[in-house]
C-alpha cells in the first residue's frame, strides 16, 4: 500500500560524513556490484563501452566547490542515495502500491513486480534517489541493502550496506536513527548532522555531517617577512633587489 | 522536465475529448441518432486515444490495471478510476441518445462532471509536485479545466461560450506564466539547501558524479524550452487563443460560414500542443540543483 505506515520506532539509515569523504567512488562501485546481482532486476548500462555511456546507479558521488566570504574555497565530495524519508513523497504518489515504506524499520522499497514504470515517484523525489532502469522498465532505488543487513548467511561484519562496508575512509555509518542512544544518533548529535532540503518537508532519515572548519595555519617562519615576494613598500631584501634590477639598463620600472 | 510526446498528446487530446463529453453530458447540445453517434465517436477517439497514448511512456503498460488500486493517496490512480467511470457513464448516456433517441439528464450530468473530474485529477498529478515549484499552484488545475471546457465548447460549435472561455484562458495563461517564473526562487530550495553547505559559503557544482548523462538528467533537466520561452509563449497565445477568438468573432458578427470554425479549432489544437510542450519544457525540477543545472 502506498499509504505511509505510522512512524516506526526503528529508523534504519545512513550518516554520511562530508568531512571524511575523499570522493573515491568506492561506495558507488560496491553498491552497483552488490545490487546488480541481488535484490530485484539488475542495474543495466547502455552503451557502456561506447561514446555515450549511461546506466542505472543507486548511489552517486557529486563534488562541490564551496566559496566562503573570506578565505580559500573548499572542495566537498558529496555521496547521495535514497534518504529513506519519514514523509516519503515517492511512496504516496505511486498508483499501484509498488512503492512502499516498511512499517518495521522504515526502509523505502519498490516491489518491482507491481511497478508499471510510470516514473512519478522519481518526479516526486527532490533528491534524485530513484532511477528508472532503461532495460527493465522498473524503478530502481537504494534498498539499504535489505538483503545484507538481515542476512544470517553473511558473517556479522558484512551485515551492513555494501557502501558502508566498503568505504575506505570511514565516511559512511549505518544504524538506527530512531534510537537516540545508537552510535549513529550520537554522531549526529555531536557533529550537528543535518537534513538535505529540509524545506521540502520530507523528513529524511539519513543525515549528513558537515565538514569541520578549516584550521588557520599560524605564521612560524622567521625568514618569511624578509622574503615577501611583492616588494611594493620597497623594504627588505626583495625591495632592494627590485630597485637594483630596475636601475639596470632595460630593467622593468 | 522532459517533454514526453506521449504525455503531451494525452494532455492535449484527452483534455479536448473530455471537454466535449462535458458539454454533451450537460446537454449543451443534444444530438440524437446518427448525429449523436458521430459526436460521441469524436469525443471517444480524442479522450481514449489520448489515454492510450499516455500508456506509451510506461515501462510496463501490461500491468496498468494495478494502477486503479491506490486511490487513497495517488492522483494518478484517481485519474484512472475517474476516467473509467466517466467513459462508462457517458457511454450509457450516449447509447440512450443514439439508439433510443432518449436523453436521461441525470446520467449525462454525472458523466459530464466525471469528465471534468478526469481533467482535474490529471492536473493534480502535476500540481501536487513540491519538487516542481512552477506547477505547484492553483493555476495548474484552473488552466487544465479552462482549456478542456474551452476546447470542448469550440469543438461543439458553441461560439460565444468558446469565445469567452478562450479570452479568460489567455488571461489566466499569461498570469500563470508570469507568476510561475518567480516560483522556483520563492520555493526557497537552492544549491545551499540541497547540499546543506550554505553555512560555509556559496556552493558551485565542481564535478558531476559521472562523465556521461543519466536518467535523472534526461528526465528532469531540459533547457531548450527556457531558451526560447518568450517566442514560444507568443506563438502559443497567438495560436491557442487570439486567432481562434478572431475567427469566432468573425463568424458571429459577419454571419460568415461556420466552416471558419475548422481553422479556429486547428489553430487552437496547435497552440495547446505548444502550450503543453512549454508546460513541461519550462518546468524546473529541484533535483537539477545537484547537477548545478535547472
Amino acid at each position: 500500500m502506498t499509504q505511509l505506515p505510522p512512524p516506526s520506532a526503528k529508523k534504519l539509515g545512513l550518516v554520511i560524513d562530508l568531512d571524511t569523504c575523499v570522493g573515491c567512488h568506492a561506495c558507488v562501485v560496491s553498491c552497483k556490484g552488490w545490487n546488480t546481482e541481488n535484490y530485484g532486476a539488475p542495474l543495466s548500462d547502455q552503451d557502456a563501452y561506447g561514446a555515450n555511456p549511461s546506466g542505472t546507479f543507486l548511489n552517486r558521488v557529486h563534488s562541490y566547490e564551496v566559496q566562503p566570504d573570506q578565505g580559500e574555497a573548499q572542495l566537498i565530495h558529496f555521496p547521495k542515495s535514497c534518504l529513506h524519508c519519514e514523509d516519503a513523497p515517492c511512496v504516496t504518489v505511486c498508483p499501484t502500491g509498488a512503492s512502499y515504506k516498511r512499517a518495521e524499520d522504515g526502509i523505502v522499497l519498490v516491489n518491482e513486480s507491481d511497478c508499471i514504470g510510470c516514473g512519478l515517484c522519481a518526479w516526486a523525489c527532490p533528491y534524485g534517489a530513484r532511477e528508472l532502469d532503461a532495460k527493465e522498465g522498473v524503478m530502481k532505488k537504494c534498498t539499504l541493502c535489505v538483503d545484507r543487513i538481515y542476512n544470517e548467511n553473511l558473517p556479522e561484519e558484512d551485515r551492513q550496506p555494501a557502501c558502508v562496508r566498503t568505504c575506505p575512509a570511514g565516511a559512511r555509518h549505518f544504524g538506527d536513527l530512531g534510537d537516540v542512544d545508537s552510535d549513529v544518533s550520537k554522531l549526529v548529535a555531536d557533529r550537528g548532522g543535518f537534513d538535505l532540503m529540509p524545506e521540502q518537508g520530507t523528513r529524511p532519515v539519513n543525515k549528513y555531517l558537515p565538514p569541520r572548519p578549516k584550521d588557520e595555519m599560524p605564521e612560524f617562519d622567521v625568514l618569511a617577512p624578509y622574503l615577501e615576494p611583492i616588494a611594493s613598500d620597497g623594504k627588505g631584501f626583495v625591495g632592494w633587489l627590485d630597485k637594483a634590477l630596475s636601475s639596470l639598463p632595460g630593467g622593468a620600472k | 522536465m522532459h517533454p514526453a510526446s506521449s504525455v503531451i498528446i494525452f494532455n492535449t487530446f484527452s483534455g479536448l475529448g473530455f471537454g466535449l463529453l462535458f458539454w454533451l453530458g450537460m446537454g449543451a447540445l443534444v444530438p440524437t441518432g446518427m448525429g449523436a453517434f458521430i459526436w460521441f465517436t469524436i469525443a471517444y477517439i480524442l479522450a481514449v486515444g489520448g489515454l492510450i497514448a499516455s500508456t506509451f511512456h510506461l515501462g510496463h503498460p501490461e500491468r496498468a490495471i494495478k494502477a486503479f488500486s491506490q486511490w487513497k493517496t495517488s492522483w494518478l490512480s484517481r485519474e484512472g478510476i475517474c476516467a473509467v467511470f466517466a467513459l462508462i457513464t457517458m457511454a450509457l448516456y450516449g447509447a440512450g441518445l443514439v439508439f433510443a433517441e432518449a436523453r436521461i439528464p441525470l446520467i449525462g450530468i454525472i458523466g459530464g462532471i466525471a469528465s471534468l473530474g478526469v481533467v482535474f485529477t490529471t492536473s493534480m498529478i502535476y500540481a501536487q509536485m513540491k519538487t516542481v515549484p512552477r506547477w505547484r499552484h492553483w493555476t495548474t488545475p484552473a488552466m487544465y479545466l479552462l482549456l478542456s471546457i474551452g476546447g470542448g465548447a469550440l469543438l461543439s460549435g458553441q461560439v460565444w461560450i468558446a469565445t469567452v472561455l478562450l479570452i479568460v484562458g489567455a488571461a489566466l495563461q499569461v498570469f500563470s506564466w508570469a507568476s510561475g517564473d518567480t516560483r522556483f526562487k520563492a520555493s526557497g530550495t537552492n544549491m545551499e539547501t540541497a547540499t546543506g553547505l550554505g553555512h560555509i559559503g556559496k556552493v558551485r557544482a565542481f564535478e558531476p558524479p559521472h562523465t556521461g548523462t543519466n536518467y535523472l538528467m534526461r528526465e528532469f533537466i531540459h533547457q531548450v524550452g527556457r531558451k526560447h520561452a518568450d517566442q514560444l509563449r507568443i506563438i502559443t497565445i497567438g495560436l491557442a487563443f487570439v486567432l481562434p477568438v478572431i475567427l469566432l468573432i468573425a463568424i458571429e458578427v459577419s454571419s460568415l460560414s461556420h466552416a471558419l470554425a475548422i481553422p479556429a479549432l486547428l489553430s487552437h489544437v496547435a497552440g495547446v500542443l505548444a502550450l503543453r510542450w512549454l508546460f513541461f519544457a519550462q518546468a524546473e525540477h529541484v533535483v537539477g540543483l545537484y547537477y548545478g543545472k535547472r
